[in-house]
């Protein structure tokens, strides 16, 4: 497959197709994931995740500034919600990064969350495994943490950043959507905003009611994106728990787990997909529906004899 | 095999701080189904080429305002078709006299939209023409 | 007992004229009422809201007498290509009557970069004239001048480097800079909201705008030294009260960060002024007008406690909505521009720019711009105008909607307040995206046909292009970057250089004063783009985020 050949050998226009490829779905989207899964595992992937508003592009575009100066070659994936009313999406993610553009050492995609069957956490994970094959050292997913699709999406992740920011009085809120449990490491941007010392408070009382036996306690950092300030700190701390996922085991562990999730989530997807496309759409199916609306049957009858079916193709 | 979806680059090449009219459009994009990249104001057209490139968009939609669509516009189509993006939709508007259109389009922009075209004109030129 | 009977008669009238605007459903969902009587301007008081013209809240106007004494400043905004042919042109729009120039500059020089920088490749001349070095202004004011004539420029983020050459020139023709007189556009704020020609971030550009308060209310006291812009924001799309709201409370950060500086209120405060948009519905405008001097006036006595009836006066430039002109049936823009003139003198304007017929298309030609100056000497002169103060006062639509505009905007100040003002509510998007909700709605009533443009869905033609529009040639940026470069070879670089490394020392430390460093700088023939890289490597630049 030239697609495939030409990606492994650095063609950036390769690799945007392959992602829209796969992004897409593609007829030849299984192949070329096939194709390049030898070459997969070799990137170090960062999530990094926050309310919106909280500057997630800007700290990014600092974070991937010092890797870059570390010599290393980073992809970004850059995830914004889709519209559902009309299916279109403003991915604008980009307009914060726009000096990294040009910087051979940087490929940056923009993906809507679309809302497709099979969810975007996969295609999401088939993106980030492509910019691993084409050689990134660091791999990083940028999304809004507004819902559990998101949370899902960060957990294609070794490591996962969460940002939060003083005073936008959706602290609280945050700790509910559960994106605090997520963080392996928490950064209070724009940290020159009052209400950053009780911002902090929260976080580690957050942290001090998790009864999980945990190795690593995730550290607050404080950074001001815009200003450049306290972002190698938070670096430190980004490659601190990956040395700690490496020595401990954990990352072998956790890579184990993801791929074994990510295999069951396929399969999910595949008897998804036969039986929204050989099942429900027979009038065999129409009629055993309304055999339950008319009481003559009931759905857990129906659900063994669907199953029998997908069992024998 | 998902439907494809309609990727456009919306950009701002050029100095003109005017973004009025590319957020509008933006908008319409949006709303009519397609995946939308804003790249903001002042993008060279070294960056506005690459950010098609890697996003791989079926469409490039200019809007320049300050008169200098002659030089710019075709030096983006022309690193679209080296970087082997030929096959992008290229489109432009703005305040562009009529007398400088024909040879835009020869420079290979497909479409020029001048003050006053309705959005849904240009949704419907996308959806007729984008490979 | 009245108002009850008006009450009762209002509804008989309103039912008997159901029936009839039944048939006429798009003229149905306008947002005024069909008509408005004493009731809609219940509680009115003339004397608090407002008293004669000349007294406070100046709702009627600035001045006592206005027109009745002289007409307002014909400041006609020009500048293309080259200082040589802009010179030219001054000279033409002074010969035909013009009392005030205005200096509009290539995008280059307004983003502080030189001719010959890789930025403004494609860019120079094209919007205004390229200014580079202290040569250019010296031949863009050859024989005009300084100590006459009034000269306002659009420039902002670099805004102190052009005062710094303009004070320069005039040193040459042996002006001193307290005899100057002229405006610097100056309003940074704005361009973070809606313009888009910023260089730095909002703390350093507001330094630079301190900066140029204190040092021009010692040494160059005549300098209006900011002209506090709705004209962009409305051109990106807000409405009246938007445009007034937003503008004002970026005035109130200027005003508050001018305060921290250890300026006094009223040493400073008399030398703001601001710039509207004159846009179609006329009415709605001169309420807008209105509606801003009260609002103003308010603000400057009761929360800063300002003492000197100038410093609560709105002063305002207007120029006529570039974003109303049609690139279809370009005659008809002529008559759209005399009716946003109209509006801008019933409303009480300082100074008017009028837009050429053919600027949907191009920069103007030397024709359509006498047109538009004739409009307004017609306005001035022929059409009665201007011969009362404030001719609509007392209109009970008028107050009316004077009265709810003024209560829009200052439901916004309050909320912009609480976010903790405008340089916030800009860093937050917030303002951004008031704006683009009101372009996008206008766009759709637009394409929608609930709003009617003529001559663009409705009543269109079949059109030839237009011809003999203005263009500004390719040769012109090799030309100007050519001469620039001879300005680096000619010049004393020694002492350039001596004067930006004081520059860049200066910049680092926020106590000092920059303006008389740049001052120093240009009369070495320092680049406005050295400068302003000198400034960029202390104070960053500003990155836009996307508020879409």
């Amino acid at each position: 497959m030239d697609l495939v050949k030409e990606l492994l050998n650095g063609s950036r226009l390769a690799l945007a197709r392959a992602i829209t490829a796969v992004e897409s779905e593609y007829d030849n989207a299984v192949d070329i994931m096939k194709a390049i899964y030898p070459k997969t595992g070799n990137a170090r992937i960062l999530g990094i995740t926050g309310a919106p508003g909280a500057g997630k592009s800007t700290l990014t575009d600092k974070i991937v500034k010092q890797y870059l100066a570390q010599g290393k070659k980073i992809g970004i994936v850059a995830v914004d919600p889709t519209s559902p009313f009309s299916g279109g999406a403003i991915l604008g993610d980009r307009i914060r990064m726009n000096d990294l553009t040009l910087n051979e050492n940087v490929f940056i995609r923009s993906m809507g969350t679309r809302g497709s069957l099979g969810g975007l956490s996969k295609k999401t994970s088939d993106v980030v495994k492509l910019m691993d094959a084409f050689g990134m050292d660091l791999v990083i997913i940028e999304t809004v943490g507004v819902g559990q699709s998101e949370v899902d999406i960060v957990k294609n992740a070794d490591s996962t950043l969460v940002v939060l920011v003083p005073g936008l009085g959706d602290d609280i809120q945050a700790i509910k959507a559960g994106i605090l449990e997520i963080g392996d490491v928490f950064a209070i941007n724009k940290a020159d905003r009052d209400g950053c010392d009780k911002l902090n408070v929260e976080i580690e009382m957050m942290l001090d009611l998790d009864s999980r036996e945990l190795a690593w306690r995730p550290p607050i950092k404080r950074t001001i994106a815009s200003k450049d300030v306290g972002v190698d700190e938070l670096v430190e701390a980004l490659d601190e728990h990956f040395e700690f996922l490496e020595d401990s085991g954990e990352l072998a562990t956790r890579r184990q787990e993801r791929t074994r999730d990510e295999i069951i989530a396929m399969i999910n997807e595949q008897i998804g997909r036969y039986i929204a496309d050989n099942i429900v759409v027979g009038d065999e199916f129409n009629r055993q529906v309304e055999a339950v609306n008319q009481k003559e049957s009931d759905p857990y009858t129906v659900v063994s004899t669907v199953m029998q079916q997908v069992l024998k193709a | 095999m998902a439907e494809k979806r309609i990727r456009v680059l919306v950009a701002k090449p050029g100095l003109d701080g005017h973004d009025r009219g590319a957020k509008v459009v933006a908008r319409a994009l949006r709303d009519a189904g397609f995946e939308v990249i804003y790249t903001g104001l002042r993008q060279t057209p070294e960056q506005i080429v690459e950010a098609a490139l890697s996003e791989d968009v079926n469409v490039v939609a200019l809007s320049l305002l300050s008169g200098a669509h002659n030089t710019l516009f075709p030096k983006i189509v022309n690193l679209l078709k080296e970087k082997g993006m030929g096959d992008v939709l290229v489109v432009g508007g703005g305040v562009i006299p009529d007398a400088d259109i024909p040879g835009l389009k020869e420079a290979g922009v497909a479409a020029v939209f001048t003050p006053g075209t309705p959005t849904s004109d240009v949704i419907d030129f996308i959806k007729a023409n984008v490979k | 007992m009245a108002n009850e009977n008006l009450k009762a008669k209002l509804a008989e009238y309103e039912a008997a004229c159901e029936k009839v605007c039944a048939k006429f459903p798009e003229r149905k969902n306008l947002k005024y009422n069909r008509v408005y009587t004493p009731l809609d301007i219940d509680g009115f008081d003339y004397e608090k809201d407002l008293s004669f013209p000349g007294e406070y809240p100046y709702t009627r106007g600035v001045q006592p007498t206005m027109y009745r004494g002289r007409f307002w400043t014909m400041r006609m905004y020009a500048g293309f290509a080259t200082a040589e042919e802009s010179n030219k042109r001054y000279r033409y729009l002074i010969e035909s009557g013009a009392t005030g120039l205005s200096c509009a500059f290539d995008l280059p020089t307004q983003i502080g970069y030189d001719s010959d920088d890789a930025m403004a490749e494609g860019e120079v001349g094209k919007v205004g004239v390229a200014i580079d070095s202290l040569k250019d202004m010296e031949i863009l004011f050859d024989g005009i001048d300084l100590g006459k004539v009034s000269t306002s420029m659009t420039i902002n983020a670099p805004a102190s480097v052009l005062l710094a050459m303009y004070i320069a020139v005039a040193e040459k023709q042996g002006v001193p800079a307290s005899a100057l007189k002229g405006t610097i556009q100056n309003d940074i704020l704005k361009e973070y909201a809606a313009r888009g020609t910023y260089i730095f971030p909002p703390k350093p550009s507001m330094r630079l705008i301190t900066n140029i308060f204190e040092y021009c209310s010692q040494n160059v006291p005549k300098w209006n030294t900011i002209s506090i812009s709705g004209y962009h924001i409305r051109e990106a799309g807000s409405t009246a009260a938007q445009e007034i709201a937003f503008t004002i409370a970026d005035g109130i950060a200027y005003v508050e960060a001018a305060l921290k500086a250890g300026l006094d209120v009223d040493a400073f405060a008399g030398r703001l002024s601001f710039f509207w948009n004159a846009h179609n519905n006329v009415l709605e405008e001169v309420a807008k007008f209105r509606a801003s001097r009260r609002l103003w006036a308010h603000i400057m006595k009761e929360r800063f406690g300002a003492k000197k009836a100038k410093s609560m006066m709105l002063r305002v430039h207007t120029q006529t909505a570039g974003s109303m002109l049609t690139a279809q049936q370009v005659d008809n823009n002529i008559v759209r521009v005399a009716l946003q003139t109209a509006a801008a003198v019933m409303g009480g304007t300082q100074s008017l720019h009028t837009n050429s017929r053919d600027e949907a298309l191009a920069l103007p030609t030397e024709a359509s711009v006498q047109i538009a100056l004739r409009t307004q000497q017609i306005v001035a002169y022929e059409s009665g105008l201007a011969d009362v103060v404030d001719p609509l006062g007392g209109s009970y639509y008028v107050e009316a909607m004077t009265n709810a505009i003024y209560d829009e905007a200052a439901e916004y100040i309050r909320k912009i307040d609480e976010m903790g003002g405008a340089v916030v509510a800009i860093e937050k998007g917030y303002i951004q995206k008031e704006i683009q909700e009101s372009a996008y709605k206008w766009q759709m009533e637009v394409e929608s046909g609930l709003r009617t443009i003529v001559g663009v869905n409705k009543f269109q033609v079949e059109e030839k292009p237009v011809e003999g529009l203005l263009r500004v040639d390719a040769s012109v940026g090799v030309n100007q970057a050519k001469k620039t470069q001879k300005v680096r070879e000619e010049r004393d670089n020694a002492a350039v250089e001596k004067a930006l490394a004081a520059l860049k020392a200066g910049a680092a430390d926020e106590s000092v004063n920059l303006m008389p460093l740049i001052l120093d700088a240009v009369r070495t023939y320092a680049t406005l783009g050295e400068i302003c890289n000198v400034l960029r490597d202390v104070f960053g630049e500003y990155q836009a985020h996307s508020t879409l």
